[in-house]
């Protein structure tokens, strides 16, 4: 391939859709970006399209709130995550590209006797899983966040945190430039503007997809859609168990350096982390109704202000300069589905919830290796979509740290 | 902000109501005869359409009764709502 587009200082072509290719992903978010990533780069599948129906990384990968961590309850879940963290921490080296990824640390408070004694047992599920994982005293806590109120007085008291020292955050923006720009270079074709709105069939397998620039053909498809993952699969007479909901986030104007780590709350649904460049960014939890709208109630950015402010009182300095949501599709057990469907050829990567993008390059090498190979990457194995039928599920609302 | 119409109190704040999810969810009459795939249909699998949806809420703080509600799931119209048919059939919050 000859890399013109690189002397015009594009990160990536935009060629026309060809008439099929070995693989076609369906979502340029985070996930779908990294998989073409590894299913080029680990797997020699370079005939491969990306198709998007907006622009590029422009859904929940341009609406989250950049926080990588992965001290998850379970042992499947902190597998996989945790797979995630130890990408993400080559990443720049592999990618060959700077994503500020920043390696603060990340304190998910116990506000309550019961999330004391959950958070005591995550630690040491963690440290089981071999994951690194502290738990802090409130001495602890105030001594790494100054700003934080962990007085008796507030409404919730700080009773602790859990502590991960190599959880942060990184540019997401950056994260998807990067992987579309590698992809890209590997020869994998990113198009925009290129609605799926359907699948070709022969019989109980997939052949393509229709889109909204005609039909490609494929003999795999991965769904890498989130929040829109419900409306592909009814494509293909799928049900599957996932409710979208908003998920809204917000940053203040650009403040001073007050907070060198990331803190969640989950009881008052609240985490903050502050950009290098200096505006807060404050992530809520989910709007409690189904929605697709990409917005969400005003209810929710007020409840998470006010949790905010009476947490971190310097914040009542601040203002709220831009809120937004992303769409998120949340399974009944808060983990991700992965893998094989009914029919062949078609691969699910969704269910992430709240906590995708975290999981971006672990999800998208074990997808793309899903894919690649026709079977569930052992870390997917827990995740099929037959649990939901054995009943084996992977309950981790209480280490999501935002509310589903 | 949703303005839902509560059909005993007229149209509340949304911060008044808490969420059920889809209505008419029965439960199975039967649930000792399911087979392992009917059972996750009836607990885990609802539909998740953009468009309309028919969903229960619960006027936690006023009337504390549950209607079902008619909303576009796009734009987030709020179309009609009803007392629930037959009352709550479980998987909401009380």
């Amino acid at each position: 391939m000859t890399p013109d587009h690189r002397q015009t200082g594009r990160l990536w072509r935009s060629p026309e859709p060809r008439a099929g290719y070995d693989a076609v992903i369906v979502g340029s978010g985070g996930h779908g970006l990294a998989t073409a990533y590894y299913l080029a780069a680990e797997h020699g599948m370079a005939d491969i399209a990306v198709l998007e129906r907006s622009w590029l990384a422009g859904g929940n990968m341009a609406r989250n709130t950049a926080i990588i961590r992965s001290n998850y309850l379970w042992p499947a879940s902190a597998a996989i995550y945790e797979h995630a963290l130890r990408l993400w921490e080559g990443l720049e080296e592999e990618l060959g590209r700077d994503l500020h990824f920043s390696r603060r640390g990340v304190l998910n408070l116990a506000q309550s006797t019961h999330e004391v004694r959950e958070s005591v047992r995550r630690v040491d599920a963690d440290l089981l899983s071999g994951i690194d994982a502290e738990w802090l005293e409130p001495e602890q806590v105030a001594e790494l966040v100054p700003i934080l109120d962990t007085g008796p007085h507030v409404r919730h008291p700080v009773l602790g945190a859990t502590y991960q020292p190599r959880a942060g955050i990184a540019d997401h923006d950056l994260v998807a430039w990067a992987f579309a720009a590698e992809a890209d270079r590997l020869g994998v074709d990113l198009i925009q503007d290129c609605e799926v709105t359907g699948f070709l069939r022969d019989g109980d397998r997939v052949t393509g997809v229709r889109t909204s620039r005609g039909d490609i053909e494929a003999p795999r498809v991965g769904l890498c859609a989130a929040g829109r993952t419900s409306r592909l699969a009814a494509e293909l007479g799928l049900r599957l168990p996932l409710q979208s909901h908003p998920l809204q986030a917000l940053v203040s104007q650009l403040l001073e350096p007050v907070l060198d780590t990331v803190v969640m709350s989950s009881a008052t649904h609240v985490y903050v982390s502050q950009a290098p460049k200096g505006e807060l960014v404050l992530g809520a939890g989910i709007d409690a109704y189904n929605g697709y709208g990409q917005r969400g109630s005003f209810r929710t950015v007020e409840d998470q202000v006010a949790a905010a402010v009476e947490l971190y009182p310097v914040f009542a300095h601040a203002d709220v300069v831009r809120t937004w949501a992303g769409i998120v599709d949340v399974t009944p057990d808060a983990s991700p589905v992965i893998g094989p469907t009914p029919v062949e050829g078609v691969y699910l990567n969704c269910g992430w919830g709240t906590g995708g993008y975290k999981a971006t390059p672990g999800a998208g090498q074990v997808f793309a290796d899903t894919i690649a190979r026709g079977r569930a990457h052992p870390l997917a194995e827990p995740f099929g979509l037959d649990r939901f039928g054995t009943g084996a599920l992977v309950d981790e609302h209480g280490a999501a740290a935002v509310a589903h | 902000m949703l303005l839902i119409p509560c059909p005993w109190c007229g149209p509340r704040d949304e911060c008044e109501f808490r969420y059920g999810g889809q209505s008419h969810i029965a439960h199975p009459a039967a649930p000792a005869s399911l087979t392992d795939a009917e059972w996750a249909d009836y607990l885990f699998f609802r539909d998740n359409p953009e468009g309309l949806f028919t969903e229960r809420w619960f006027h936690a703080a006023g009337c504390r009764r549950w209607c079902d509600v008619v909303r576009h799931t796009a734009d987030y119209r709020v179309l009609t709502s009803a007392p629930c048919q037959g009352g709550p059939s479980g998987g909401g919050e009380w």
